[in-house]
């Protein structure tokens, strides 16, 4: 086995010095009945040359990774990711560390971590930010139970219907264990695809924990932000923003400045490929006041005995290490490498890059949006959107089949997550998309009518 | 200020006693050539790495299409750098990280293998990195096909009937199985609210029990350090769900009474939740099935060698036996005659804890690391990382016994006298293995260990390695008592001293700003 530098000798040499005679020594104190069953009944290994084989033959069946002109969205986003930001992920430095426990041999990572933390205030407009969550539906998750600890008595979680379906199952799922929680959905308007805000003020009250609204929202909508945080702080209630589509931050106002209290996300679109879903990023952000029930790692600035500047890990109370049950969340490792990701990716786009390209996100998006109107294809919802729009086709199944077969990958059918919506697509155009695309699926989704 | 001054009077003693040391001369006050400034402090207004394709000429703008209202003016602090300038920053930044493919880093409980670079190159195969999560099932056959694969290769090595690959990570994992053996209870009628956890457990074991809505009750394991039956069997009553154990425990040791202990819990009707954080011990060697488990997770970083990541990402399925599969988190992997699909009818089930399919990109990564080794391999690496931690526990003893009489399995917990001779804390030896290029152990864990150093080597350190650790460990314990002051103010040769981490808490500085002085 090529990992393995034990050699003959070693192991000789190595149970000498234990006191064994043979490796099987070391685990006779397992009880006989267990090893006895313990073979693995697996193939022997594989070289690599067989590995790359097997692997690259299951990698071409994905015909749908390369073979399409795409316009997936709903939460995973193609963008260009720039070459340095592979170059820097993949150094060993980066890759092969751990938790930076040790600071002084972690520099790289906690001074990363720190530039990520900031980039991620600036981007929300809010005081910290945490060293990243796994992606953004368990930050959404994360946030409702930091809202809880923040106003203990408070029972009722609102969550806006037009959040991406992943996102409000999982907040389910992760308050499925608390008792008197009671979680309600927020209708969105027919007309604009945005939040019905009456709705939502039905819904607050002295009983309102938080309301939860996606920034864009699972349509692309450019919600009411700041309607919907001042009349739930008004409440006395804790308001959060989801965002899957972090490029929008470079362009729209910051949740913060609208007075969201917690923003969440995905940040796989900072300089991470789609990968079926995943590993991406999640980000948290929130005001200092809350600081201690924030969850997650945090890297703080410090120096060294010589008065260096230095980082750490810091306020590690609030965490399950430490704090053990009382601990404000089980997560332990992050999503560290991702998070350098990101970093890098914001360093690339910078101040004036960001806000270029999600400008070029909305552009393209709505000339996509103007040569479905021209072959007579119909955005579905009124109020402005980012890089995606919903369009009415019919029957999605049928434009979507007919879409395939003229390579393109149309968009998502909403139908299956919102009944109301059957005859709904969502399409989402980035800076991967071109005019004759647009096009092409012009073409293709009104072909058939 | 206080912090100032003690901060003044730690150089001074650290000066006097570092006169030896050629790394004093750095620390004398000359510039540091090795500190990186910030992003925001390299940038300069107008500076940019992007090159984002201008807009059509009378192309509306956004600002236009959205309305000026929706848009923010800038991004205030913003970095503006130059390609070269970012990646020169990171790959400074790099230069002052340990990692496991430059030193030794036997960090205990974390499993700090060489990550084959293979791996890495099959994840980025544009068929697996370019999938986006929403392509439809039959253009993602081969993305679908290896989860099924890997599902089963997982299902063997653990002796279980069905695997999620669903967890974002270990401690998501854990949540997983104990909201799983919620909804077991729950399903059967039964309102159990507690769950067993030893005293020598992983921090995010409790944690994750309070997230699951379970009331923690702490085991005592014994004098030789592991939990006996009969300890569990007057914890049990109906009001249990189960018993949350790691095997080998946190102190390196195979629980002996495991399968009587697992008869005992299913006898009142609860469960064995198997923390599979050390199954790089049990590999070919004890199935989590065969003990009794009806629950196991599993952490690809560690046993199945993908990246650490200086913290994620990681994965970490779940397994289970045929009884709790219902409760899996759906999506799962169902199959008809059009092939693979993802199944949501299962309708006992938990639900999601994250977006979408799982952390695929670890997933190939695990899956090309189970291929290379297969099922001999697999188990010839258990025994050599238990070979690896048995052979340091006893090179070592001299100086740093073990903390148990029992045989070490994958990694070995010792402890040490200098606190007591010398005044010389586990952090300060740990401080100073840096000095000799060595990652420390795990410290200060499992909390039943007064000063413990939890080591874990690993099978693909080689034998030299080993021993140049232990020498080093024996060279700080003579140092300990010959120059304690030396240890105590270790490290002297990275590119940082100690670093104050109580004054990080005090004044939490958790982001750069412009206006700070």
């Amino acid at each position: 086995m090529r990992f393995f530098a034990h050699t003959e000798r070693d192991v000789r040499a190595m149970l000498d010095t234990i006191g064994a005679r043979c490796l099987d020594d070391l685990i006779a104190h397992v009880p006989a009945s267990l090893r006895a069953g313990a073979a693995i009944n697996l193939a022997p290994g594989k070289n690599e040359a067989e590995i790359a084989a097997e692997l690259g033959a299951l990698a071409a069946q994905n015909t749908g990774a390369s073979a399409f002109s795409s316009f997936l969205g709903f939460g995973a986003y193609r963008h260009h990711i720039p070459a340095a930001v592979r170059a820097i992920t993949a150094r060993a430095e980066f890759a092969t560390s751990y938790t930076p426990y040790q600071p002084e041999a972690s520099q790289g990572t906690t001074e990363a971590i720190f530039e990520f933390q900031t980039m991620i205030t600036q981007l929300t407009g809010l005081e910290v930010a945490n060293a990243s969550m796994y992606d953004g539906a368990s930050a959404t998750a994360e946030a409702v139970l930091m809202a809880h600890r923040v106003a203990p008595k408070r029972t009722r979680v609102a969550l806006s219907r037009a959040l991406w379906p992943d996102y409000r199952e999982t907040v389910r799922t992760y308050l499925s264990a608390l008792e008197n929680i009671e979680v309600v959905e927020v209708p969105f308007d027919p007309q604009s695809g945005a939040i019905d805000i009456a709705a939502l003020e039905r819904r607050a009250g002295e009983r309102l924990l938080c309301a939860v609204i996606g920034y864009p929202n699972a349509f692309g909508i450019v919600e009411p932000l700041g309607e919907v945080a001042a009349l739930t702080r008004r409440a006395g209630a804790i308001a959060v923003s989801a965002t899957a589509e972090p490029l929008a931050l470079g362009l729209l106002k910051p949740p913060g400045e609208l007075g969201v209290d917690i923003a969440v996300g995905e940040g796989q679109s900072f300089g991470l490929a789609a990968q079926f879903g995943g590993p991406g990023v999640g980000f948290m952000a929130a005001r200092m006041e809350n600081l201690r029930q924030m969850p997650g790692r945090l890297v703080g600035e410090t120096h060294d005995r010589f008065g260096r500047r230095a980082w750490c890990l810091t306020l590690a109370t609030r965490e399950q290490h430490i704090r053990r049950e009382r601990a404000t969340s089980n997560i332990c490792t992050n999503h560290s490498l991702c998070a350098l990701a990101a970093t890098v990716y914001l360093a690339m786009m910078g101040r004036r890059g960001l806000r270029e390209l999600a400008s070029r996100n909305v552009e393209l998006a709505h000339r996509a949006a103007d040569a479905l109107a021209a072959a007579g294809i119909r955005t579905r919802f009124d109020a402005p959107f980012f890089n995606e729009f919903v369009v009415n086709v019919g029957d999605p199944a049928a434009a979507l089949a007919r879409a395939e077969r003229a390579g393109l990958l149309a968009g998502v059918a909403l139908g299956g997550y919102w009944p109301e919506l059957g005859s709904a697509l969502l399409v989402s155009v980035t800076e991967m998309n071109t005019q004759s695309e647009f096009e092409r699926l012009a073409g293709a989704l009104a072909g058939g009518r | 200020m206080a912090a100032e001054g003690k901060m003044a009077s730690a150089g001074r003693i650290a000066r006097s006693t570092e006169e030896a040391e050629p790394s004093s001369v750095a620390a004398a006050g000359a510039p540091d050539v090795r500190s990186v400034p910030l992003l925001f402090e390299e940038s300069a207004a107008g500076r940019s790495g992007a090159d984002v394709a201008a807009r059509a000429i009378g192309e509306p703008d956004a600002a236009a299409i959205l309305g000026t209202g929706l848009c923010r003016d800038d991004i205030t602090g913003f970095p503006e750098l130059s390609e070269p300038q970012v990646m020169r920053h990171f790959l400074r930044l790099s230069q002052l990280n340990f990692g496991q493919a430059f030193q030794f880093y036997p960090l205990g409980s974390c499993t700090m293998k060489y990550n084959p670079v293979l791996n890495d190159e099959m994840a980025a195969l544009s068929g697996f990195a370019g999938l986006h999560p929403m392509t439809p099932a039959h253009l993602a056959q081969g993305a679908l096909e290896l989860m099924a694969r890997l599902e089963a290769a997982l299902a063997e090595i653990t002796g279980m009937d069905a695997v999620s690959l669903h967890p974002a990570a270990g401690a998501q994992g854990e949540l997983t199985g104990l909201l799983m053996a919620r909804a077991y209870h729950h399903k059967r009628g039964a309102a159990r609210h507690k769950v067993i956890i030893p005293d020598t457990a992983h921090g995010t074991n409790p944690a994750s029990c309070t997230l699951a809505g379970f009331e923690v009750v702490v085991a005592k394991s014994n004098r030789r350090g592991f939990l006996e039956a009969a300890e569990i069997r007057r914890l049990l009553s109906d009001e249990v769900a189960a018993l949350m154990v790691t095997n080998p425990n946190t102190l390196g040791i195979f629980e002996p009474e495991i399968a009587a202990i697992a008869g005992a819990l299913h006898e009142r009707g609860a469960l064995l939740y198997l923390d599979g954080a050390n199954m790089n011990a049990l590999l070919g060697v004890a199935k989590p099935g065969h003990m009794g488990a009806d629950i196991v997770q599993l952490n690809l970083h560690k046993t199945f060698a993908t990246p650490h990541g200086g913290g994620g990402p990681g994965a970490g399925p779940v397994a289970v036996k045929k009884h709790l599969e219902p409760f899996l988190p759906a999506p799962r992997l169902g199959r008809d005659a059009g092939g693979w699909r993802l199944d949501y009818g299962w309708p006992d089930s938990i639900g999601r804890l994250r977006a979408f399919q799982g952390n695929f990109g670890m997933l190939v990564r695990a899956y090309s690391f189970i291929l290379a080794l297969g099922g001999n391999g697999l188990a010839e690496a258990s025994r050599f990382a238990i070979l690896a931690a048995n052979y340091v526990r006893k090179r070592l003893e001299p100086h740093y016994p073990s903390a148990t009489r029992e045989p070490s399995m994958h990694e070995c917990v010792l402890t040490h006298d200098l606190e007591k001779r010398a005044g010389v804390s586990t952090l300060d030896i740990a401080k100073r293995l840096l000095d000799f290029g060595i990652h420390p152990p795990t410290i200060y864990f499992p909390l039943v260990v007064h000063g413990a150093l939890m080591i874990e080597p690993t099978e693909t350190e080689t034998r030299e390695t080993l021993d140049s650790f232990v020498a080093a460990m024996e060279k700080i314990y003579d140092e300990a008592l010959s120059n304690p002051e030396m240890v105590r103010t270790a490290p002297h040769t990275l590119a940082l001293s100690r670093v104050d981490e109580a004054h990080a808490a005090r004044r939490p500085v958790l982001r750069w700003q412009p206006t700070r002085a």
